[in-house]
């Protein structure tokens, strides 16, 4: 099958998904169930990364500012931008489409090869709407949020990495992640997060939702999601910079 | 009445059904027997309106199923119960939540009524102390338990079974096909089964439809098996030596 093919029946897919669901109570209860697998249960792997990476950018910043004329207060910049533009946003949601998106399309993929959707399309069930629309909903409301956390955490670990190692004072730090403020850079790193989460919920659902045969099939799918999700954010990743940044 | 007149399936231009014509009555267990590849699976999928036939009409009670609107076409799948040939359950739903799902998606029924029918089922399909067991934690023979009480929680017109007992031992595949028989008689449902076991045919088959690449090849009972001359059937049916053993024995105490 051609891109091009894939790319149309992507579209129909979501037709299907963008339709009222058949009962609230049913999708309510999905939807904190998807908000509990998709969202709480990747929190902790997104603090930990966040906090390093945070770090690792705040000593790397450091170590490469040896100038006497360039002051240090700009390591404190530079890690609140690096993680406000794209670390947080971008960065992490490279990694939770890798452990959302292979959730995702395995799960499905699953229900497929099991006849488990059959079942649900037997019963007169719209299973696109049932399966995916918790999925895009639970994402767009939960990642924002945890990509906020992540840059709150990247910024504090690059602090506590700069406490540790003495390579700057805290007071530079602190004067730098202050220094020039812009809150539309807050703006532009939540419209990106919005669109990877839509990315990250479709894609792989897409992959897990039109597998054909056994397991192998499900663990190809479940392989290509994740490419695809991650090429996908990459590359959306350069125009919405463009549009909004320049 | 499902009437299915002169049913056509291709795919990517290879045809799977030509032109299968039968009809399937109220409170008979009909069977759909061949050798794997006949067409079965398409054939009850075409009934499902999982396929979308090229040609034919396929009829339930008169509305045909290829003029129905969505919302009607929903309105008819509220009304089939379908056992998968893997049950088809929901894994991350206990049993208990497998069976009060289509109540809970199609019903306005309070937790307790839901509860109270769940109940009912699983006490008609013999299951006891299963109810908060996951499908991972029970047996084969309880899972397609479980997926009978399931298909049957809605109370409806027409039930299709895919190879109800495959997999199973020999005397659990007897239990089973002896309660959808059961539940056939005491709903009065339409029930239609896909299967390839002999055994099943010969205990439960009221009606028996035996396709052949994608052909009805032979139609009647499995009491009108054993003296067909049929030789597409007779094929299938004596590929196993204890089929000509029970034949003969059959033949003689008929004489």
């Amino acid at each position: 099958m051609n891109y091009l093919e894939h790319i149309g029946k992507y579209f129909i897919m979501l037709k299907q998904v963008f339709k009222k669901p058949q009962k609230w109570s049913v999708f309510k209860e999905m939807l904190f169930r998807e908000i509990e697998d998709l969202g709480l249960k990747s929190l902790g792997i997104i603090m930990f990364i966040s906090f390093f990476v945070g770090g690792v950018v705040a000593i790397q910043t450091a170590l490469n500012v040896d100038s006497p004329f360039i002051p240090k207060y700009l390591i404190g910049f530079a890690t609140k931008r690096s993680m406000i533009l794209e670390f947080a946003p971008t960065f992490m949601c490279v990694i939770l489409a890798g452990k959302v998106g292979s959730y995702i399309s395995s799960s499905i993929g699953t229900m497929r090869v099991t006849e488990q959707i059959d079942a649900l399309e037997v019963m007169g069930i719209n299973s696109l709407n049932y399966l995916v629309l918790p999925k895009i909903i639970a994402t767009l409301f939960f990642y924002p949020l945890l990509i906020l956390l992540a840059m709150f955490l990247g910024i504090y670990g690059g602090y506590v990495a700069g406490t540790l190692t003495d390579l700057f004072f805290s007071e530079d730090y602190v004067y730098g992640i202050q220094l020039d403020f812009n809150p539309y850079f807050i703006k532009y790193a939540l419209i990106k997060t919005l669109v990877f989460a839509f990315v990250i919920a479709t894609i792989p659902a897409y992959h897990g939702y039109y597998v054909k045969g056994g397991s192998l099939e499900v663990g190809r799918a479940s392989t290509q999601a994740v490419v695809w999700t991650s090429v996908v954010i990459i590359l959306l990743n350069y125009f919405l910079t463009q549009m909004l940044l320049g | 009445m499902i009437e299915v007149k002169d049913l056509y399936k291709e795919f990517n231009g290879i045809p799977v059904l030509k032109g299968v014509s039968t009809t399937f009555e109220k409170g008979k267990t009909n069977m759909i027997i061949g050798q794997s590849g006949s067409g079965k699976t398409v054939f009850l999928k075409c009934l499902l309106g999982l396929h979308i036939p090229e040609k034919g009409i396929i009829s339930f009670d008169g509305r045909k199923h290829t003029e129905l609107d969505i919302k009607e076409r929903r309105q008819l799948r509220q009304e089939i119960g379908m056992v998968f040939q893997g049950g088809a359950l929901y894994d991350s739903l206990t049993v208990e939540e497998n069976i009060m799902f289509p109540l809970k998606m199609f019903t306005d029924n309070s937790y307790s009524e839901m509860l109270e029918r769940v109940n009912f089922v699983l006490d008609r399909v013999n299951l006891e102390n299963a109810n908060k067991k996951f499908p991972s934690e029970i047996s084969g023979g309880m899972q397609k338990r479980v997926s009978i009480a399931r298909a049957i929680v809605m109370n409806p017109k027409y039930l299709f079974c895919d190879e109800p007992n495959s997999g199973l031992d020999p005397n659990t595949a007897t239990v089973i096909d002896n309660l959808i028989q059961e539940i056939t008689k005491e709903y009065q449902m339409i029930t239609v089964i896909n299967s390839h076991d002999m055994n099943s045919v010969m205990e439960i088959g009221e009606k028996i439809i035996f396709l052949k690449n994608g052909v009805k090849a032979w139609e009647g009972s499995n009491k009108e098996i054993f003296k067909t001359e049929n030789e597409s059937i007779v094929d299938f049916v004596y590929s196993s030596n204890l089929f000509k053993k029970v034949k003969e024995a059959y033949l003689n105490e008929t004489k």
